[in-house]
């Protein structure tokens, strides 16, 4: 039985470890897991991975720092990523940044208070002919108008049962 | 394969700064095989695989660098080395690129000349600062640069604001990433040359930083504060937390009695502020200057480092007594040394599991201070909270132990303030002082002068040789120049990173008067051998300690030297920069020297030691007296980040 | 997701496990002499001689070497790769294994960008159905003592991984900073050990070049640009998307083909390419003239030249590596020039030290990322002076 969060996460990392290895090529994979899971890679996580490589912390942190999908603070549920490189800005990804501001009530860069949407540039999405585009997740949308925004932003909470989830603590409350 | 400027054995830096730069050979025959290389159309050969840069200085021609150093693996990021090479449509690193086949290079062409320009000119165009009013002004890399290259004006613009905030959270270290140019200096020095893992870049382009883990201040993590960074930052981004106001003000005050201890390896090192080549000490000008400056006082380190290997010596004595003869199995071994700061605190880090092995004797700098607030008052008359106590120290980690809060056994603070070498030479610069020139003059009396034990502590190897000079004299009542010629115990001398060596002790003698209440006699040490390992840079440390857990050899030792810096305090974070492997083989040149100088050279043949166990520690080593005020007690810190 | 290409690719009508067995039932060097007739240069926009490059790792002496799928096309405009492994994956797995037989590795690693993270399944399952078919792993088609597998690994954002030293720190566990080259990754690579890294492009034409013959790819294309290249085309066309042509086909023509007639100015290579002016339509695209890993983005007359360097360099500062000076430093600064441009307040001494700068830059940067960012900035400065000088603060001098 184990009582504390750090003891936890300390045999979840550990069993990442038996799956991609200890030695430190296998530190990008073994990050991406944890930010698959929990969204971003915490100081403590962090810190168990550099242990568990035979690393310092702060290079692990470096890492993080350095690749644009991973994250030290956790991200929403759904990360909305933007497309801001010339075709995709020529095809109007300007107008479509600003509906998605505008139905999400955050700026880029920012996360909605429920913890549900990240919205963020990126750069080229390889979708250049079929622009604007924009990643949410792992799933890609393209020709992208303003006016479609908002069907794209329901489809992501039903897909992923938020409404159901809404429902559910309305009525526990 | 390795060009002489490549550290063979480069740790764990990151692989995009390792020694990849040199090729290895295309076919084996190679191997050993000189190649020509011509600079500007002179020609050398040179070994396969040496770069550029080592070529052109064997040919007397200057290429200027700013991310190299030679005490560490190639980055080769700054770009300010680059040559024509030809055959190649880019310009070449010189001090990346390997000369594996005949080279053609030319290292001032017009592209080569307007590329430097630029990237000097960039490198300004980020640093924010005003050359004035910086602590490396005059002695600054980019500075000397901008200077070479004439640069008289901000081509590409001037900041007129700080990015970052300054970091003065750490008693040792001083951070302001305005003035960082982003040579990982300092990153292949924490990581690779120390392997203490405080320092890396974080995020990337334009927003890349040298930063510590979530970029929290250097006092809230591992930092053990050894300040090998600063030695080696070619400019003013990382600087030592400078206490020379408060020292200047406790000298102007006419109620205090400002009293010096000044280390043998700042002595050595210090004419370098005055524009002396390295490897001349200048101890007893520095007495006069001191004296200049107003200092009231003026003792040597090296008593306490005499009274240090009394103390520590006789632990170790108690220790295998217990461990040996009484069965005891409590009793930790090896005993480590505790006079390095930097090392203290990295075990405290990174091998809290091992502190009981590390010996309690405090570091001469804490002994001492202890002792001027205390025995010394007394016997002047003097209120110690009058007394201000300044050491100085080829050391950063020196400020933080003096700061730490068990370092008060006096009763006031045992040291007020541990000023570096480089601070000291700016106090006398500031009084208007020659130090070359100075008279030479004695150190003031009570402690008198020390022996040459105390002066080796500078150099690796020095704690330990000093120790075994006392140690065997004790147990065989010998005379160690019986067993060593000039009681220069060669084998744990020398720059190799970790020393192994064994003592056996054929014969012992009666128990002197100092330890005879302690053990019966030497018996137990007949036909005993002596395991002993000295180690210096913390990089090395952590082999000895691996080497430990592992239970390899060193675990079979009895006592082991960890000093923090390369080179021992003689390369230590306080001392001028530049500090390089020439420069550390000079200084430890210079103290040597002074160690043969001196006519008494055996901690416990000094007279005022002597004396001091009769008068103040009348209980003897390691007794009450002295394990309330020449001892102390360590944290168990860990390496969690909270 | 549509794949979009415009036109048939050859690519369609080759079997990937013909020119696997082709090459399986050749010696190594024949394979390679095969790769070095056939004038195969690297698809991934550097153009280095496939041959050259795996015949320098098949003579290096190492007990295991690897074989690196570049799949982290990053490049602005580019989009090609992606199609490729959507539709033709057998075949880029396919050169893989050849490469893997021809310089003497085991192990091949497909770096895969994050944000194609949606292909993944796809190719692990076109890895599960090779390794069933005995086309990877032991003894493939029954070929004694070659075996080969290959494993996938995701970037993680970051366009400097495209570059082969970054790629393959990355694969290392750390951050994707360029090495110093030499020594290059045919003898120090992966682990240190020899390995060719190859865009995802060249891998498939590997398979075709095995299956049809060296004669039969040297038959597209010039003297020095042999053979048929994929183009990604995008921007203000008629028909963006996937082209196939040979090397050596004028702007002018491909223009035609994708109803791009009218355009101003075509980017050919990406972010890090060259802005071709309509009055060099007639220019070549091939190595020897406008270079390209296969990005095309065409500028139609309406848009502002400026503003188009402004979102290059924006790209650059961001993904530079800020390893070493020229390029972390002089992104910055050429960027601070548009924006003096922009402003109309660049001095004509200013903007030729900045076009220095660029020159800089190309010259003493690091890697090919840093040497190639200036590239866009300079083309569009020679060519678009009229357009980008003396502007009045509030806009653009285009009507």
């Amino acid at each position: 039985m184990l009582h504390t969060e750090p003891e936890r996460l300390t045999q979840e990392i550990r069993s990442l470890g038996e799956r991609f290895g200890k030695d430190r090529a296998a530190l990008i994979p073994t990050l991406q897991e944890i930010q698959r899971r929990y969204r971003g890679i915490s100081p403590l996580a962090m810190q168990i991975v550099a242990d568990m490589l035979d690393i310092h912390p702060v290079e692990v942190d470096s890492v993080v720092s350095f690749y644009s999908f991973l994250d030290a603070k956790p991200k929403g549920r759904y990360v909305i990523r933007l497309c801001r490189t010339i075709s995709c800005d020529m095809q109007g990804k300007e107008r479509v940044a600003r509906q998605l501001e505008n139905d999400l009530g955050i700026t880029f860069g920012q996360t909605t208070a429920d913890g549900n949407f990240t919205l963020e540039w990126a750069n080229c999405l390889g979708m250049c002919d079929q622009g604007p585009a924009l990643l949410i997740n792992e799933k890609v949308y393209t020709r992208v108008t303003p006016e479609a925004v908002h069907g794209i932003l329901e489809e992501c909470r039903q897909a992923f049962g938020l409404h159901a989830l809404q429902a559910e603590q309305e009525h526990a409350a | 394969m390795v060009s002489d400027n490549v550290p063979q054995d480069v740790g764990r830096a990151p692989r995009s700064q390792q020694r990849q730069t040199v090729a290895p050979p295309q076919n084996l025959e190679s191997l050993g095989a000189r190649v020509l290389c011509t600079i500007d159309g002179k020609e050398v050969r040179v070994p396969v695989g040496t770069t550029i840069l080592a070529a052109a200085r064997e040919l007397g021609i200057r290429i200027p660098t700013l991310c190299n150093h030679d005490d560490l693996c190639v980055a080769g990021v700054c770009r300010v080395c680059v040559v024509e090479v030809e055959g190649q449509r880019t310009l070449q690193a010189a001090c990346a690129y390997p000369v594996t086949q005949p080279t053609k290079v030319w290292t001032h062409t017009r592209k080569v000349r307007q590329a430097r320009r630029h990237i000097i000119d960039l490198l300004l165009a980020d640093h924010y600062g005003e050359c004035y009013a910086c602590s490396r002004n005059n002695n600054c890399e980019l500075q000397s640069l901008a200077k070479e290259y004439g640069v008289d004006f901000f081509r590409f613009g001037h900041p007129e604001k700080p990015r970052y905030e300054i970091d003065r959270s750490s008693h040792s270290v001083v951070r302001d990433m305005n003035k960082c140019v982003l040579c990982r200096r300092c990153i292949r020095t924490c990581i690779d040359l120390q392997e203490v893992g405080v320092l890396e870049a974080i995020h990337r382009g334009h927003d890349t930083k040298v930063a510590t883990f979530l970029d929290k201040p250097l006092a809230q993590v591992v930092c053990i504060n050894c300040g090998q960074c600063i030695n080696r930052c070619p400019t003013g981004a990382l600087r030592a937390n400078d206490p020379t106001d408060d020292v200047w003000a406790a000298i102007d005050d006419p109620t205090k009695h400002v009293v010096m201890q000044t280390a043998p390896s700042p002595r050595a090192a210090i004419g370098e502020c005055f524009g002396q080549p390295a490897g001349k000490a200048f101890t007893f000008e520095l007495n006069t200057a001191l004296r200049h400056c107003g200092f009231d006082k003026v003792f040597d380190t090296n008593f306490t480092a005499d009274l240090t290997i009394i103390e520590e010596g006789t632990e170790l004595i108690i220790r295998l007594y217990k461990a040996l003869v009484q069965k005891d199995k409590s009793v930790a071994l090896p005993q480590f040394t505790s006079c390095s700061p930097g090392w203290v605190k990295y075990i405290e880090h990174f091998y809290p599991q091992y502190l009981p092995n590390v010996s309690s004797a405090k570091s001469p700098q804490q002994m001492f201070g202890a002792l001027i607030k205390t025995y010394y008052a007394k016997l002047q008359g003097i209120d110690p909270k009058n007394i201000v106590s300044v050491a100085l120290m080829p050391c950063s980690a020196k400020k933080f132990e003096c700061n730490r809060p068990e370092m008060c056994d006096s009763g006031y603070k045992d040291v007020d303030y541990g000023l570096t070498t480089r601070e000291l030479g700016k106090m006398i610069s500031e009084a208007g002082i020659d130090l070359p020139a100075m008279p030479k003059s004695d150190f003031d009396d009570v402690f008198g002068t020390a022996t040459g034990s105390g002066v080796i502590f500078g150099a690796t190897g020095g704690v330990m040789e000093s120790a075994l000079r006392c140690v065997i004299e004790l147990v065989t009542g010998k005379k160690v120049e019986n067993f060593y010629e000039h009681a220069e115990i060669l084998p744990v001398r020398g720059f190799e990173g970790v020393r192994y060596v064994e003592i056996p002790i054929t014969a012992v003698g009666p128990v002197p008067d100092l330890v005879k209440h302690l053990v019966p006699d030497w018996n137990w040490l007949k036909g005993a051998t002596l395991k002993v390992g000295v180690c210096h840079g913390t990089a090395n440390a952590k082999k000895v300690m691996e080497d430990i857990k592992a239970g390899g050899k060193f675990s079979e030792c009895h006592f082991i030297e960890f000093m923090a810096c390369p080179g021992g305090c003689l390369g230590g974070g306080g001392q001028p920069i530049p500090t390089t492997p020439a420069i550390r083989a000079a200084r430890a040149k210079a103290i040597y020297s002074e160690d043969r100088a001196y006519t008494v050279r055996k901690s416990h043949e000094n007279p005022v030691i002597q004396h001091i166990y009769k008068e103040f520690l009348t209980d003897g080593p390691c007794g009450h007296v002295s394990h309330k005020l020449l001892h102390t007690h360590y944290t168990a810190r860990g390496k969690y980040i909270p | 997701m549509k794949a979009a290409h415009q036109g048939p690719l050859t690519f369609a009508k080759v079997q990937a496990d013909t020119g696997l067995k082709t090459a399986l039932n050749k010696t190594r060097a024949e394979v390679i002499a095969e790769i070095s007739a056939s004038g195969l240069k690297g698809r991934g926009g550097a153009g280095f001689p496939t041959g050259v490059k795996w015949n320098l790792a098949a003579a290096a002496r190492a007990d295991q070497k690897y074989v690196v799928c570049n799949a982290d096309e990053g490049e602005p405009g580019t989009f090609k790769d992606r199609v490729i492994l959507l539709e033709h994956a057998d075949l880029v797995l396919a050169g893989m294994t050849i490469g893997g037989y021809a310089i003497g590795a085991t192990k091949g690693i497909l770096y895969l960008r994050g944000e194609y993270a949606y292909l993944r399944p796809h190719l692990e399952d076109a890895l599960a159905r090779r390794r069933q078919q005995g086309l990877l792993g032991p003894g493939i088609t029954g070929t004694k003592g070659f075996q080969f597998d290959i494993e996938m690994r995701m970037g993680s954002g970051a366009y400097v991984c495209g570059e082969e030293t970054a790629l393959i720190e990355s694969l290392e566990g750390h951050r994707g900073e360029p090495r110093n080259r030499p020594p290059f990754p045919v003898d120090t690579g992966f682990f240190r050990q020899p390995t060719i890294v190859n865009n995802v492009e060249t891998l498939a034409w590997v398979t075709c070049i095995l299956a049809k013959g060296a004669e039969w790819f040297k038959g597209f294309g010039t003297d020095k640009s042999a053979g048929l290249k994929l183009f990604s085309v995008s921007g203000d066309c008629a028909r963006p998307g996937v082209y196939e042509f040979p090397l050596g086909i004028t702007v002018t023509a491909l223009l035609k083909e994708v109803g791009g007639e009218g355009a101003k100015a075509v980017q050919i290579g990406g972010a890090s390419g060259h802005c071709v002016p309509a009055s060099q339509f007639g220019r070549k695209i091939a190595f020897e003239d406008v270079s390209t890993g296969g990005s095309i983005i065409i500028f139609g007359p309406q848009r502002d030249m400026l503003a188009i360097a402004h979102n290059f360099l924006d790209f650059f500062v961001e993904e530079s590596c800020g390893q070493c000076t020229p390029c972390r430093m002089g992104n910055v600064k050429l960027r601070e020039g548009v924006e003096l441009l922009e402003q109309g307040k660049c001095s004509m001494a200013y903007l030729r030290e900045l076009c220095a700068l660029g020159e800089t830059m190309q010259l003493a940067s690091k890697c090919g990322l840093g040497q190639s960012s200036p590239n866009a900035f300079l083309s569009i400065v020679s060519n678009f002076k009229d357009e980008i000088m003396g502007r009045t603060a509030a806009g653009s001098s285009v009507r």
